[in-house]
C-alpha cells in the first residue's frame, strides 16, 4: 500500500473510531489499536503512539460540544484526575520494561471485564449512598435531561478514586485513554448517570493522555505520517458523535459500549494467544 | 462567575485549540502526501523519528509542520487545566484551586521531564 492509500484508510477508520469513541466515553483507541497492530500490521509502539493522539483528539474534539451543553461535571473530572495523571505517569515509566505480548493480553482481558461489567445497568432500584464527602467535594451536579436539569449525586468517593489510578496505570502502559474503566468507575462505582460519565470520561482521557505524551515523544512513539490521518479521522468522527450523544437513548449507548469492548477484548485475547504479536 | 459561563468558556478554548491543530496538521499532511504520498507505507519495524522536543525541528518539513500541529492538539487539554485553575481561583474555591495546581504541575512535570 503506498502511502496516499494508506493514509486514506487510516483515516476513514480513525473517524469510525473517533465517533464511537465520543459516543462511549472509550478514546477511540480501543478501535485503533488493534486495527492498526492486527489487520494493517504497524509495528505497536508505532500504533500506541498514533492511539495516544487520537485520544487526545476524541477528547478535544468531543469535549468542545460536550462542555458547552453541560454534560460533563469538570469537577468530577478535576479530583479523579489527581488519580489518572499520576497513574499514567507510572505506567508510561514502566511502558518499556513491558513485552509486548503481556501488554496486549493485559489490555484484552481489562477490555473484557469492561464489556461483561457495562452489559449490566447497576442497580437503580436501590437508593445509592450519598458520599458525604461527595457534598463536601461538590461533586454533585445536574446535567440536562429531557425535561430540564436533573440533580445527580456522587456515590462511593475514595474507592472511585482508587480505581481511577488504576485507570490512569493502564492509559500510561497502553497508550489507550483507558476510558472503558473511567466509565465503569463512575458509572457503576460512584453512580454518576451514564451520559455524564461518558462525557467527564472523554475529558479526563485527554488531560490523562497528554501526561504520557513527553514520554512517548522522547521514545518516538508519535510517528508524523501515521499519526496525522489519525488526528484528522478522529476529529471529523468524534465531532460527528457528540452530535449524536445529545439525543441518544442512555441503554442505545450502553449496549453499544459493551458491543464494542467485547468484541475487541476476544479478537485482542485471540490473537496474542495464537502468537499474532511479535 | 458560574459554572456555566466557566463551561462556555472553555468550551470556546477547546474549539479554538482543536481548529488550529488540525488546520496545521492539515497543512502538513497535504504536503507529507505531494512529496510522499508514492512511496510505501511501512510501519512494520519500529525506528524511532523523534528523541524528545528538541529533535521535532531536525525532522524533515512535512513532518515537523504535522507534529508542531500535534503538539498544539497536546497543548489544548493542558490549556483546559490552567484555565481551570484560574476560573476556581476567581470563584475563590480554594480546595479546588489546589486539586487543579496538583493536575497542572503533574502534567506539566510528566510533558517536560518525561
Amino acid at each position: 500500500m503506498n502511502v496516499l492509500e494508506f493514509s486514506g484508510v487510516v483515516f476513514a477508520v480513525s473517524a469510525t473510531a473517533g465517533c464511537l469513541g465520543s459516543l462511549t466515553g472509550l478514546g477511540g483507541g480501543v478501535i485503533i489499536t488493534p486495527v492498526l497492530t492486527l489487520l494493517l500490521g504497524v509495528d505497536l509502539h508505532f500504533a500506541m503512539g498514533a492511539t495516544l493522539v487520537s485520544v487526545i483528539a476524541t477528547s478535544s474534539g468531543a469535549a468542545a460540544a460536550y462542555v458547552r451543553e453541560g454534560f460533563s461535571n469538570v469537577r468530577v473530572g478535576m479530583f479523579l484526575e489527581i488519580a489518572t495523571t499520576a497513574g499514567a505517569l507510572t505506567g508510561a515509566h514502566l511502558v518499556s520494561a513491558v513485552p509486548v505480548s503481556a501488554l496486549a493480553i493485559i489490555f484484552g482481558t481489562v477490555l473484557l471485564y469492561s464489556a461483561w461489567q457495562s452489559m449490566k445497568a447497576p442497580p437503580r432500584d436501590k437508593e445509592p449512598r450519598p458520599d458525604p464527602l461527595a457534598a463536601r467535594l461538590k461533586l454533585n451536579g445536574v446535567y440536562p435531561g429531557r425535561q430540564g436539569m436533573i440533580a445527580y449525586g456522587v456515590s462511593r468517593v475514595k474507592t472511585g478514586f482508587g480505581l481511577m489510578f488504576g485507570a490512569g496505570l493502564l492509559s500510561g502502559l497502553l497508550g489507550i485513554g483507558s476510558g472503558a474503566m473511567k466509565v465503569i468507575a463512575m458509572d457503576q462505582v460512584m453512580r454518576v448517570p451514564f451520559k455524564v460519565s461518558t462525557t467527564t470520561s472523554n475529558f479526563m482521557i485527554g488531560v490523562t493522555a497528554a501526561a504520557s505524551a513527553g514520554v512517548y515523544l522522547r521514545r518516538g512513539y508519535i510517528n508524523a505520517g501515521l499519526a496525522m490521518p489519525v488526528m484528522l479521522g478522529v476529529l471529523c468522527g468524534s465531532l460527528a458523535g457528540a452530535r449524536m450523544l445529545m439525543g441518544a437513548r442512555v441503554l442505545v449507548l450502553r449496549r453499544l459500549f459493551a458491543l464494542v469492548i467485547g468484541a475487541l477484548a476476544v479478537e485482542m485475547i485471540y490473537s496474542s494467544l495464537t502468537g499474532g504479536f511479535r | 462567575m458560574t459554572d456555566q459561563k466557566l463551561e462556555q468558556i472553555v468550551g470556546n478554548l477547546l474549539r479554538t485549540g482543536v481548529t488550529a491543530a488540525a488546520a496545521v496538521v492539515l497543512a502538513g499532511g497535504a504536503w507529507y502526501v505531494t512529496t510522499a504520498g508514492a512511496g510505501i507505507a511501512d510501519y512494520r519495524r519500529f525506528r524511532p523519528e523523534t528523541a524528545g522536543l528538541h529533535s521535532v525541528f531536525a525532522l524533515p518539513g512535512p513532518q515537523m509542520v504535522i507534529l508542531l500541529g500535534l503538539l498544539l492538539l497536546i497543548i489544548t487539554p493542558v490549556a483546559r487545566v490552567a484555565f481551570a485553575l484560574v476560573a476556581f481561583a476567581l470563584e475563590r474555591d480554594w480546595a479546588y484551586v489546589g486539586i487543579t495546581l496538583a493536575v497542572l504541575a503533574v502534567l506539566l512535570y510528566s510533558i517536560g521531564v518525561g
